[in-house]
């Protein structure tokens, strides 16, 4: 079915230009006055004031490695996280615990566990697929670099950056 | 002609312009993203100033960026000048230079002040004291249709050429609108030396304030209704005519990329922009020349700081001057108010708004002035 | 003035008027025409008539040129090829200039004010005020100017245009409305035939 969309008749008024610009010259005066008394609401000066005290708790910054309340790695390069990546930022290279460490029953460890933060996307499938709860995204979004290098944080950086997690982490509390 | 003439029309030339326009169009381009800032809720530009750190020191000094039009001319002067291979080469260099020049040479009617008495010597603070003021300035301005309409030929691409065209049926189409509306203004004043016009207002007020001297006669106030249309049609044509924002259609970047200016980088590109800000000085000083009493003060000549008392004493002159900036500055504000509040015109609106409306009602004023200049004694 | 203006402006006018006619690409003659029409503006300043300079730049170089500046690119006219040179067409053409410039110069010599060079006939504003008293024509603001000795040039011309000459005035302006009538009537008729009628309800849009 066709419409026809009516176009609103214009009063004499409207026509004439001059009201509606007046209008509109009084609104932006209002906001620049507003501004320089000091009264309107300013957009922040970034580097000095950040959002950072008001992130909300399910924030998706960086990803990040943690560890457990005993000082164990929790990764235990299964590689979902490698696999379910969508732009594929994860490469981790597995190796067997040797017998005879205080952790050897549980196996694998990652070598190298890397994220290239210039292809992640911040989408927390990593954090929702992994089985021990060792990757999470934490708040930090302001990752820079000056090299290509610099931006591809590796398993030290992603420690420091992940810190401790204590307890066993309920996967569906609301959170985390 | 002495050399006291020669001298101090040399000196006024370079202070005139290095002194008060280009520092007035650097500010202006900063002022520019102030205002649009402020009217956006934003802060603008607030970093550049000096940086300390640099020399050593523990902090940088922001100066609320008053500085910014320093590193953005040296930016400009930077970066890379280029010239892409399919242009005409000449002309491609010469239309920055055509846009800037008669911006600048159109400043040389302008009164800036009355007087200056300056070692016995009684300096008008114009730089040529012309009996054909807006008549020149016209002149001179119509010949920066020709850096646009180059810069938009010369660049051998669409939407340069595209602008180039729309901005040179735009600027004579105003033109008309721009000559028809000063003259009933001209028909008040029986004069065309802009001083003269000045010196009019000075002691007989402010055309669109008549608030004194024989300003108080009722053929002035019923002249109010004949100037206050002239006064709409000669602004708007002067927005028209300097390319500026509701009537910026040869640069419209929704629709041209950047118009006429789209193949320039660097110092050209910066002639063009540095180009339009003069050209808006220049129509704020004409607008405020011929309505609202160029460097005169409010009641000046009452309480003795008019004309004649610039005339003895040297800081009157000084003062008119600062009141002549004033004005201009509050002008320009007027200007970039507008062009944050207003969005672009249509270009067969706009031509209509020129052909049909003003050309019409700017022809009907000069009858209707002409009628209460006869009538009302 | 100083003669080496006059001779500056003269080469500028002379040089940029030859190049209108030596260059090839229709835009460059326009833009020499426009700048030996500046040349020619500012020698009329020179002379004290800064009336005519100013119009010569406001209606020849602002309207007049960019017109023709506009045309030329919307029908981007092509720079003409190069010709070989035609020998009698040549010397016909400085022929005509030759005898042109020596019938300029016997009419010059003919007419009085020809032999008088500027210095020995300075304006004389207080002269000019006597003759119009004598005349027993007055205008207050003209007479101001003259006895003021200013050469008011935009209000003698005002007043020649509308007294002496208001007639020829009327009749100029009624021959150009006729022409400006005559195109639109033309370019009107032409429309009739090949526009398609306006749409008579507006087009219905896919919702
Ligand atoms: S982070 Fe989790 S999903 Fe990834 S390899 Fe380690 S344990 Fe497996
Ligand atoms: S957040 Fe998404 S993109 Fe980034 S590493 Fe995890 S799965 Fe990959």
């Amino acid at each position: 079915m066709s419409y026809v969309v009516e176009r609103p008749k214009l009063t004499l008024a409207e026509r004439m230009y001059f009201p509606s610009i007046l209008k509109g010259l009084s609104i932006t005066f209002g906001h620049l006055f507003r501004f320089v008394t000091g009264k309107g609401k300013v957009t922040m000066s970034y580097p000095e004031e950040k959002w950072d005290d008001s992130l909300p708790e399910h924030y998706r910054g960086a990803p990040t490695l943690v560890t457990d309340e005993h000082g164990r790695e929790r990764c235990v390069a299964c590689q979902l996280c490698e696999f379910i990546c969508p732009p594929r930022a994860i490469t981790i290279l597995p190796e067997p615990i040797p017998a005879g460490e205080a952790f050897a029953k549980v196996e694998k460890r990652p070598k190298a566990f890397e994220i290239d933060m210039i292809r992640c996307i911040y989408c927390g499938m990593c954090e929702e697929v992994c089985p021990e709860q060792a990757i999470f995204l934490r708040k930090d979004y302001a990752i820079t670099g000056t090299s290509r290098a610099e931006m591809v944080h590796d398993k030290t950086r992603l420690y420091q950056l992940g810190g401790v997690r204590e307890g066993l982490v309920n996967k569906w509390n609301p959170l985390k | 002609m002495d050399w006291f003439f020669i001298i101090s029309s040399g000196v006024k030339i370079a202070v005139i312009t290095f002194g008060i326009i280009l520092p007035l169009v650097a500010l202006s381009s900063l002022a520019e993203r102030k205002v649009s800032a402020f009217i956006q809720d934003r802060i603008g530009p607030n970093r550049v100033g000096i940086p300390m750190t640099l020399l050593g020191g523990k902090k940088d000094i922001a100066f609320f960026g008053l500085v910014q039009p320093l590193a953005d001319g040296l930016k400009f002067i930077l970066k890379e000048d280029f010239t892409p291979k399919h242009v005409r080469k000449f002309y491609f260099w010469l239309a920055p230079a055509l846009v800037l020049v008669p911006a600048l040479l159109t400043v040389g009617v302008i009164p800036f002040g009355s007087t200056l008495k300056l070692l016995g010597h009684h300096v008008p603070l114009v730089i040529a004291d012309l009996n054909i003021g807006p008549l020149f300035v016209f002149a001179i301005s119509s010949l920066g249709v020709y850096g646009i309409v180059l810069a938009g030929w010369a660049s051998n691409s669409k939407y340069p050429f595209l602008g180039g065209v729309r901005s040179s049926s735009q600027m004579i189409s105003y033109e008309i609108a721009l000559g028809l509306s000063v003259i009933p203004v001209l028909m008040i004043f029986q004069e065309l030396n802009l001083g003269a016009i000045v010196r009019f207002q000075d002691k007989n007020g402010w055309l669109l304030l008549p608030l004194w001297g024989d300003g108080l006669s009722l053929q002035r106030w019923l002249l109010l209704v004949p100037l206050a249309i002239s006064f709409v049609v000669f602004t708007v044509s002067i927005f028209a005519e300097t390319n500026r924002m509701p009537f910026d259609l040869p640069e419209c970047e929704t629709e041209l990329v950047a118009g006429y200016h789209t193949e320039y980088s660097s110092m050209k590109f910066a002639l063009f922009f540095l180009g339009e800000y003069a050209a808006m000085i220049v129509g704020s000083g004409l607008i405020v020349t011929l309505f609202l009493g160029g460097w005169s003060i409010p009641f000046g000549d009452k309480i003795g700081l008019g004309f004649e008392a610039a005339q003895n004493t040297w800081w009157v002159g000084l003062l008119h001057l600062g009141c002549f900036l004033t004005k201009v500055v509050a002008f320009i504000f007027f200007f970039m108010w507008v062009r944050w509040t207003l969005p672009r015109f249509r270009f067969d609106q706009l031509m209509r708004l020129g052909w049909v409306f003003f050309f019409e009602i700017a022809l009907f004023n000069v009858f209707l002035t002409a009628l209460i200049l006869m009538l009302v004694k | 003035m100083p003669s080496v203006l006059f001779y500056l402006f003269s080469a500028i006018m002379l040089g940029f008027g030859i190049l209108v006619v030596a260059l090839r690409n229709p835009v460059s003659s326009a833009l020499s025409l426009a700048a030996s029409f500046l040349g020619l503006a500012a020698l009329f300043v020179s002379l004290g008539a800064f009336f005519i300079g100013v119009i010569q730049v406001l209606v020849y170089a602002g309207a007049v040129m960019v017109l023709f500046l506009f045309i030329i690119m919307l029908l981007d006219i092509q720079a003409e090829q190069r010709r070989k040179l035609n020998l009698p067409a040549v010397i016909g053409g400085s022929l005509l200039v030759l005898v042109f410039a020596l019938q300029l110069a016997t009419v010059l010599g003919d007419f009085p004010a020809g032999h008088r060079i500027l210095n020995a006939a300075p304006l004389s504003p207080t002269a000019a005020l006597e003759a119009r008293r004598a005349a027993g024509t007055v205008h207050a603001s003209i007479d101001q100017d003259l006895a003021a000795g200013k050469l008011p040039d935009v209000k003698l011309i005002g007043e020649t245009l509308f007294s002496q000459y208001n007639f020829h005035l009327q009749i100029i302006g009624v021959l150009l409305l006729v022409a400006t009538v005559g195109v639109i009537v033309i370019s009107r008729r032409e429309d009739k035939t090949a526009a398609p009628a306006e749409p008579s309800s507006p087009a219905p849009t896919p919702p």
